[in-house]
């Protein structure tokens, strides 16, 4: 059985709105204005336990509104949810002590207390039993490499500490399911990469199930098994990374790095993407030419120094799936309109 | 039998655990502002050498006998200015913060109740400054200023378990101004128009047996002075313990009417919840 079940999940909410300026506040206080925005318009998934699932899409495109909804904090309008077998948001109290979550760009921590103190009253909170904290606490602390923060107050954390902290936070009563919204946000690199490799070793060494929202596709591509992608409150493409590249586009890139003073290059069988100085990226289908074959002809033709084959970055895929929902959407309702 | 009873009551302490631990950290926080305490206690001693003149100076210009004599009433000035923190309201200012950034989220995401979180928050934040000022300002007034101790040791023990309960009061009146800011966000609005009324309500401003007395019914009936007016009347000796319990039983179903109205609000406005900030 499934861990999670997602299945039609629908929330929208009121926007005030109001014109701009001094004159739109006045009219703003006689008449409210209400645009409803809807956030998650269907949603539909599950997870079984130990999954590591990427959740992307562009802001506002219902991301946090999912988390938010499936960790319990908010009450969907329709649709049916369950976790562990509770309802969240009806079971909210009894729901919440299985499950972590950290929002990125917020603290869980209290400001003006040192990370262990505020570490202790997680663990009163959540009636973690001295032993078990105890043993928990030490496996965080090594793995994260906190021990020199524990007396620090949170306020004078930096940023990537501060993550490190509140993953820890998140998992000292040894949560089932992880919700992670953003976590490596605002990060420099190598706190990047040590919040990556925490979070793989807790999925595969206690099976933790993660669900994971983020913009850093380096995220994506270095943790998730599964991807799913939601645009305008949808989801437009759940599964491994390959499918998804698949389905959106089959084509590969062959770079090519030429001799100085090169010509541009033309190919029947491949189109020039862009050109930057001597580097050029061409674009082709391996189903009409095979690599070998085009880096044959091209190395052939022309003063080439350097060449490279790879895949279309994920950046690429994702816009390119972004941009054939809105064509869709675009062609929906212009045959509505007709 | 016994040993069923031991353990439920055992678990309920369990149950207590996280408030508790809440409430003693947040203390603990708030003790930790000491330049705070000083100036805030400095300013109500100024503000207490004041009131007393001005009271002096109303009793001297008439003749008339008031409900309350001077001693009395300078006694009683000396009390609101050490509990000026029963009523001097603020929304607790780390729950503020997090409804204006959507933290409030992390608040949800704990087993416990919410409401009772930030009740013990409340009470934390009433306790904090009654500890940090309040009991200096008692010592300093019976010392220096002529704060006369309660006439008997009944009238004292009666004092304390009214402030007490008062704390009590005061936390559930604050929580649910913590509340409507789920509601109104920014919420300053309430807590500028709140205070001033409690104030004249509750004996902050003005000792309540001083008020008109057409208007005394009404104020006993308020839950406002349970706040101010019946603990410091109990420490004078003008209330006698053996009328005390009838007025706890006025504070406590006050406290509780005010739970209910704080839980119900909070029940809805979570129902309706949208997280600021994304």
């Amino acid at each position: 059985m499934p861990q999670i079940v997602v299945e039609n999940l629908r929330k929208s909410f009121k926007v005030a709105e109001r014109k701009p300026g001094m004159l739109g506040a006045i009219i703003g206080l006689a008449q409210r204005k209400y645009r409803t925005v809807t956030a998650l318009d269907g949603i539909s998934f599950s997870l079984d336990q130990g999954e590591l699932v990427g959740y992307i899409g562009p802001n506002g495109a219902g991301k946090s509104t999912t988390v938010k909804t499936i960790s319990g904090i908010l009450v969907p309008d329709s649709g049916r949810c369950e976790v562990l077998g509770f309802v969240p948001w009806k079971e909210r109290r009894a729901y919440v002590a299985h499950i972590g979550v950290v929002f990125g760009q917020r603290t869980q921590l209290w400001w003006d207390l040192p990370v262990e103190e505020s570490f202790e009253l997680l663990r009163d909170i959540y009636a973690v039993p001295e032993k078990q904290y105890r043993a928990t606490l030490e496996e965080l602390v090594t793995l994260l490499d906190l021990q020199p923060l524990l007396d620090t107050p949170v306020r004078q954390l930096s940023l990537g500490q501060r993550m490190r902290c509140d993953l820890a936070a998140a998992l000292l009563h040894a949560p089932k399911i992880l919700f992670l919204d953003e976590p490596t946000i605002g990060l420099d690199a190598l706190s990047k990469i040590a919040v990556r490799d925490f979070i793989k070793k807790l999925n595969r060494e206690r099976g933790v199930t993660v669900i994971l929202t983020t913009h850093d596709m380096d995220d994506i591509e270095s943790l998730c098994s599964r991807i799913m992608v939601i645009g305008q409150g949808r989801i437009l493409s759940d599964g491994s990374l390959d499918a998804l590249r698949l389905r959106v586009t089959a084509e590969r890139w062959l770079i090519v790095d030429l001799e100085e003073g090169a010509v541009e290059i033309e190919d029947p069988d491949a189109s020039v993407i862009r050109q930057e100085g001597s580097q050029v990226c061409l674009s082709f289908d391996p189903q009409r030419i095979s690599s070998a074959a085009l880096i044959g002809r091209i190395a052939a033709k022309y003063p080439v120094r350097d060449l490279l084959v790879q895949n279309p970055p994920i950046e690429e895929i994702i816009a390119r799936l972004y941009r054939q929902n809105e064509q869709l959407n675009v062609q929906l309702a212009a045959a509505r309109d007709q | 039998m016994r040993t069923r009873t031991a353990e439920t009551l055992s678990r309920d302490v369990q149950a207590l655990k996280p408030y508790a631990a809440i409430l003693n950290a947040r203390l603990l926080t708030l003790l930790q502002y000491r330049a705070a305490a000083i100036a805030g206690f400095g300013t109500q001693l100024f503000w207490g050498l004041i009131r007393v003149s001005i009271f002096t100076a109303f009793f001297r210009s008439s003749n008339r006998s008031q409900p309350i004599n001077l001693p009395d009433t300078i006694s009683y000035l000396w009390l609101t200015q050490a509990m000026l923190t029963m009523v001097m309201w603020r929304t607790d200012a780390d729950v503020t913060a997090m409804i204006r950034t959507g933290t409030v989220s992390y608040e949800m995401l704990r087993p416990v109740d919410l409401y009772g979180m930030w009740y013990a928050r409340a009470v934390a934040a009433r306790l904090a400054p009654m500890l940090l000022r309040g009991l200096p300002m008692i010592i300093i007034a019976s010392v220096f200023f002529s704060l006369r101790p309660p006439p008997t040791l009944p009238n004292a023990i009666c004092w304390l378990i009214a402030t007490c309960a008062a704390l009590l009061l005061s936390a559930a009146i604050t929580t649910l101004l913590t509340i409507s800011l789920l509601y109104t966000i920014s919420g300053d609005g309430l807590l500028r128009i709140v205070p001033p009324i409690v104030f004249a309500l509750s004996g902050m401003l003005v000792p309540l047996p001083l008020m008109p007395g057409w208007l005394q019914g009404t104020l006993r009936f308020l839950p406002f002075s349970g706040l101010i007016d019946v603990p410091f009347r109990l420490y004078l000796g003008h209330i006698s313990p053996s009328e005390y319990p009838a007025l706890l039983c006025h504070q406590l179903l006050w406290t509780f009417v005010f739970i209910a109205a704080g839980r119900y609000a909070l029940d809805r406005a979570l129902q309706r919840m949208v997280v600021q900030g994304g």
